[in-house]
């Protein structure tokens, strides 16, 4: 290519791209979506109490809530848009009150109006549940007081603290809007009924089966949904969801998929199935047992940190397993976490591998724990949990600890956390929306987060934990995070990062207008999806 | 005979009262918490107080000989409670996954009897010819090929014949219509499980029928039969194979009781929403009343099928008498 046709092409490429959106870009209304849900039913149809994604794949579509992630750009950790307010308010009294006013004119399906009352209430059962109601995400409404409706368009919120990990709570996904005289009427109608006020209205639901939507006309979204309707299939098996997208059975499935299934699709759809992809909000943690000998002392957690090869083994598992990124305690890439830099200074980041293992056998050595014998707990689910476990017991080994991986199913798994039966085991993190500052509460001692199973007391982890979660200047609270960060990682080495999780969503190359989040539980109403048929 | 089968019914319920103490008991030996599976399993954080009000809501906190007792009691009048997993009544999760079950059961049953008796008896009437060979490898090859391995590879042969001749790929549906709203659909959905699973219990059954038709072939009446110049079509049919069917029937009996709940992995497969994917969904959510209940179903589909075949038996060979 010469000089002036190169540069032709460049001018031509960058025309189109000022051009407005093509033909195939533009929206097109119509048609019925048809998508899987991975998994066998949702226990309950009400997100307020079920912490899985089977109930928000399945009933996402029919609520709204208050605020949310921008569908448009769901990757952001701050960029939060109104659902049913009319703006995001500035926070008064120093940032302890927050204000928001309802829309005019929005319906719920039954065709009465909705009203601040309905959000209050909502809010009011999410932060402060009547007695034999179950909210199942309470520990992230810690800072919320009070919520009330002063009129029937605005709802006050006022916070014990100010805190930056506001929003992001508020913008859970859980977090439907349901109406205040059924919840006054019966509290767990929601539990198996449907009736919402978003985008799409519910029609049926096979039990285990398939749930089904069809358009809301009066959704208060001009010009949304695109789609007439949506099919939700339950598919438990990863094997029926590859054959059934093949096949053009359904689109795609939500949650996301292994690598080796986006080979296998690409290789068999070629330019028919697109791929999106991106970091997840969920990690896989080590977590050793502190009340169990050697692991109560932090020379040997440290050393178990350091004969991992995170940076050269996290690429390799990236292509068996759903993890890729290097990371601390906090989402890759989101304001708050430590840079490469940052983390490069951290015991078992080191970017020599030789220097770590010479340290860790060093501290083995020491603490009187060479050649350490012991078993690795894991959950008896295959991604990524058991890539990670076979690929860190053989790091572990050149080292010389001898460890074998001991699986249970998730009951049994669960109980052995609760009751410290194990030596070392592979944990999770897994988190909605990116709220760094709620999302680390992982590392706090059990006693004050329940979901932390290294059997110890820290005192010094939760103050710094505190001095973080209060910090409203973003600056100082990034700082406040890598002291805690170092803290968790470096001087105690309670818990050791794995590569955090890859998302992988292969989908039919004519679904347009959805994008990938950090989460499987984000993103999910379907009101901006179209088909491009 | 009335009395032979009240007799056969009053039995049934220590078989299930047994059942049921064994299945409380079992249930509760299994290390784990419903609870946490429910509110820890997406690896979020939750409260505490949730754990206590789950516990609560489900009746868990109760002292065991309490649950045991109103378990008991659920029985003797046909309530079976509610799911511990959805809040929803058992009977209503059971039977929104039974059609699907007896569906495939029954289809797989027809095109085992189908494929068994006329082989069996071929293959017993040509013994040690070619064609007794053939039936016989067909037979091995059944009883050897896992079903779940027959599934998958039978979905990708049609998605792979498919794509060869019109250039897309096809499967079946994997949402299930009944039956009387689509049958088309729903029998295109059917019939690949069916067969699947009729392969291998045709495979079972073939050896059986083979063996006993052997064996009464060899027996005085039929000799007595050729003797008196019957035409052998008429032998076969009339007299041989009727006797030659009573062991094949109890095997047709255990493997269809089998069939309802014991399709695990088939209905994973295939994507069937039906009672042996519940089966394994209550066992691992530890959904103690689902699975108690599950177990009694299973339980006396088989106590029940076992009656109809014995009573089968009065009609195949009429010596039988029931006092």
């Amino acid at each position: 290519m010469s000089f002036r046709s190169g540069l032709l092409a460049l001018a031509l490429a960058l025309s189109a791209a000022a051009l407005p959106a093509s033909a195939a870009d533009t929206p097109k209304h119509g048609g019925t979506f048809t998508y899987m849900i991975p998994a066998d039913a949702p226990p309950t149809l009400d997100a307020h109490r079920e912490t899985t994604y089977a109930t928000v794949h399945a009933t996402a579509p029919f609520y709204s809530v208050l605020i949310r992630i921008d569908p448009a750009n769901p990757t952001s950790a701050t960029d939060y848009v109104c659902d049913l307010c009319t703006e995001l308010p500035k926070p008064t009294d120093e940032g302890k009150t927050w204000t928001f006013k309802i829309r005019d004119g929005v319906k719920w399906h039954d065709g009465s109006a909705l009203t601040a009352a309905d959000v209050a209430k909502s809010w009011q059962e999410l932060v402060h549940p009547s007695t034999g109601v179950l909210s199942a995400r309470l520990p992230y409404y810690t800072m919320i007081d009070t919520i009330a409706a002063t009129d029937a368009s605005t709802v006050v919120f006022k916070l014990k603290f100010a805190t930056s990990a506001f929003l992001p709570a508020l913008a859970d996904p859980f977090a439907y809007i349901y109406k205040k005289e059924v919840l006054d009427r019966d509290p767990h109608w929601y539990e198996k009924n449907v009736m919402g006020s978003g985008p799409f209205i519910f029609k049926d639901l096979q039990i285990g089966q398939s749930i089904t939507g069809v358009r809301n006309p009066n959704y208060y979204m001009p010009g949304l949904p695109y789609l007439d309707g949506f099919v939700g299939i339950f598919t438990p098996k990863q094997a029926v969801e590859i054959d059934a997208i093949r096949s053009d059975r359904a689109s795609m499935e939500f949650r996301g998929m292994p690598p080796s299934a986006r080979d296998q699709l690409v290789k068999e759809l070629g330019d028919k199935i697109a791929i999106q992809t991106g970091d997840w909000n969920c990690v896989n943690i080590i977590t050793a047992n502190h009340g169990k000998k050697p692991f109560d002392d932090p020379r040997v957690r440290r050393a178990l940190m350091l004969a991992i090869d995170l940076w050269h083994g996290a690429p390799a598992l990236a292509k068996i397993a759903n993890v890729r990124t290097v990371g601390g305690i906090v989402f890759p890439g989101s304001p708050l976490a430590a840079t490469k830099e940052e983390l490069e200074k951290i015991p078992g980041y080191w970017p020599d591998i030789d220097k770590s293992r010479a340290e860790a056998r060093r501290l083995l050595k020491e603490a009187g724990a060479e050649g350490l014998t012991f078993e690795l707990m894991n959950r008896n689910v295959d991604q990524p949990y058991k890539y990670i476990a076979t690929w860190v017991i053989d790091e572990w080994s050149k080292v010389g600890l001898k460890v074998t991986q001991k699986v249970l199913p998730t009951g049994p798994f669960f109980d052995s956390l609760r009751n410290s039966s194990f030596d070392v085991t592979v944990d999770f993190n897994c988190q909605g929306l990116i709220n760094p500052a709620l999302d680390v509460g992982k590392f706090l001692p059990h006693s004050v987060y329940s979901e932390n199973y290294g059997n110890y007391e820290d005192p010094k982890d939760i103050e710094l934990y505190q001095k973080m979660l209060h910090e409203i200047d973003p600056a100082k609270q990034r700082i406040a995070m890598r002291e805690y960060e170092t803290y968790i990682l470096d001087t105690q080495a309670h818990a050791i990062m794995m590569p955090w999780w890859e998302r992988i969503v292969p989908m039919r190359s004519y679904v347009k207008g959805w994008k990938i989040g950090p989460s499987h539980y984000v993103n999910q109403d379907l009101a901006t999806i179209w088909l491009d048929k | 005979m009335y009395q032979y089968i009240a007799k056969r019914v009053l039995l049934t319920i220590p078989t299930l009262l047994g059942a049921a103490a064994l299945v409380f008991l079992l249930m509760r030996l299994i290390p784990g918490d419903i609870c946490l599976v429910r509110l820890g399993g997406g690896g979020g954080s939750f409260d505490p107080k949730a754990l206590v009000a789950c516990h609560t809501e489900i009746g868990v906190d109760r002292p065991v000989i309490v649950q045991f007792l109103e378990f008991i009691w659920g029985i003797i009048r046909f309530d079976f409670g509610t799911s511990m997993w959805s809040g929803k009544p058992v009977t209503t999760e059971i039977l929104a996954r039974l059609p699907i079950s007896l569906e495939i059961a029954i289809l797989g049953t027809a095109v085992a009897i189908a494929i068994a008796i006329p082989l069996g008896t071929i293959s017993a009437l040509k013994q040690n010819t070619w064609i007794d060979v053939a039936v016989r490898i067909f037979a091995i090859g059944g009883i050897a090929t896992p079903s779940f391995w027959l599934g998958i590879m039978s979905v990708l042969l049609v998605l792979d014949v498919s794509a060869a001749i019109t250039g897309t790929p096809w499967m079946p549906p994997i949402d299930y219509v009944p039956i009387w709203k689509d049958p088309i659909r729903n029998l295109s959905m059917a019939i690949l499980p069916a067969i699947t699973v009729g392969y291998r219990y045709a495979a079972v059954s073939m050896r059986m029928t083979r063996s006993a038709m052997l064996e009464v072939m060899r027996e005085d009446y039929v000799r007595t039969a050729r003797a008196k110049g019957l035409k052998n079509k008429l032998i076969v049919n009339r007299h041989a194979l009727k006797n030659a069917l009573l062991p094949v029937v109890t095997l047709l009996g255990i493997e269809f009781a089998f069939l309802i709940g014991g399709l695990v992995v088939t209905e994973q497969v295939f994507n069937l929403n039906g009672v042996g994917r519940l089966f394994v969904q209550a066992v691992q959510n530890q959904d103690y009343t689902l699975t108690q209940a599950l177990v009694m179903l299973t339980v006396a589909i088989f106590v029940f099928t076992n009656l109809l075949v014995d009573l089968l038996y009065g009609w195949l060979d009429p010596r039988i008498h029931f006092a």
